[in-house]
């Protein structure tokens, strides 16, 4: 199993600094590099990515079935992609109907669309919410102040493998005459997580 | 390793309670889903914690009627899981 995350964050901060400090004194890793390679993956990481993502597809129906169909393809139509760690990971885009609705979790650990979405929230690896979103989404859903409506079913999405997830949530009512960066500025990181409207 | 499943096909998740790391979740063990698609080859992680030597097959995205893992909800949990984990559902549940 990989690790609990809800320690403390100081004790977690040091060990990874001792851990890091004890591979530069045995030369098996060069800190600038290190640095270097986590500020350009970082720059890059942004919910502004996913939120762009999102009104290309609001707007342009042959880019939506394209990203559900395979995303790490359409992807680059933005310049974006799911390369920026060791390798690049498979993307799952999943969208949000009249029907269904899609939620993302990681319960074994933490994994994440990092390059889409930003650095995750802390509850995103909290216990509580790897644990109880699997188990009972549609409270979860409501205790994040999102009351969903009971006729539309819940698909849950545990990232257990090599693939990410993202949510393509459903375009907001009376948005018919923004364009695509104000169509952008709507869209939420825990809309693409699946825990809020946009 | 072959692709042995495909879209729609019926499975069984491992009952298995191995005493090492693995990437299938408890609360998903032994239970009925459908696969949805195969997502790519990756050595199985089971193997690689240990060191051993682990050659890429198939994972594939599996859906659960959450009814199939908790006795009880409406939705849905898609899981990511590797060939190893998984058997036809129609085979007898090894005891």
């Amino acid at each position: 199993m990989s690790g609990d995350h809800d320690g403390p964050a100081a004790t977690v901060a040091a060990r990874v600094r001792r851990v890091e400090a004890l591979l530069e004194q045995r030369g098996l890793v060069d800190s600038r590099e290190l640095d270097r390679a986590l500020d350009a993956f970082l720059a890059r990481a942004s919910p502004a990515n996913g939120a762009r993502l999102t009104a290309r597809a609001w707007l342009d129906e042959a880019f939506r079935a394209r990203l559900l169909a395979d995303a790490n393809a359409a992807l680059p139509e933005l310049g974006l992609s799911m390369g920026g760690g060791l390798q690049e990971q498979r993307l799952k885009v999943v969208a949000n109907t009249e029907e269904e609705h899609n939620v993302i979790v990681c319960t074994l650990c933490s994994c994440y669309p990092i390059a889409l979405l930003g650095p995750s929230p802390t509850w995103y690896k909290s216990q509580a919410y790897r644990s109880r979103v699997v188990r009972d989404p549609r409270a979860v859903l409501a205790e994040f102040g999102f009351v969903l409506d009971p006729a539309i079913a819940i698909n849950v999405w545990d990232a257990s493998a090599e693939s990410r997830y993202m949510v393509l949530p459903r375009r907001p009512a009376g948005t018919g005459d923004l364009d695509e960066g104000a169509l952008a500025a709507l869209v939420t990181r825990d809309g693409l997580i699946g825990v809020a409207p946009v | 390793m072959d692709e042995l499943f495909g879209p729609g096909d019926q499975v069984r998740t491992s009952r298995v309670d191995p005493p090492h790391h693995t990437r299938l979740p408890r609360y998903a063990r032994g239970a009925p889903g459908t696969v949805i698609e195969c997502e790519g080859r990756h050595p199985l992680p089971d193997l690689r914690a240990r060191r051993l030597r682990a050659e890429p097959e198939p994972v594939y995205a599996v859906r659960f009627a959450a009814r199939d893992l908790f006795g009880e909800g409406d939705h849905t949990v898609t899981l990511d899981l590797w060939q190893s984990y998984l058997q036809p559902a129609a085979a007898r549940e090894p005891r």
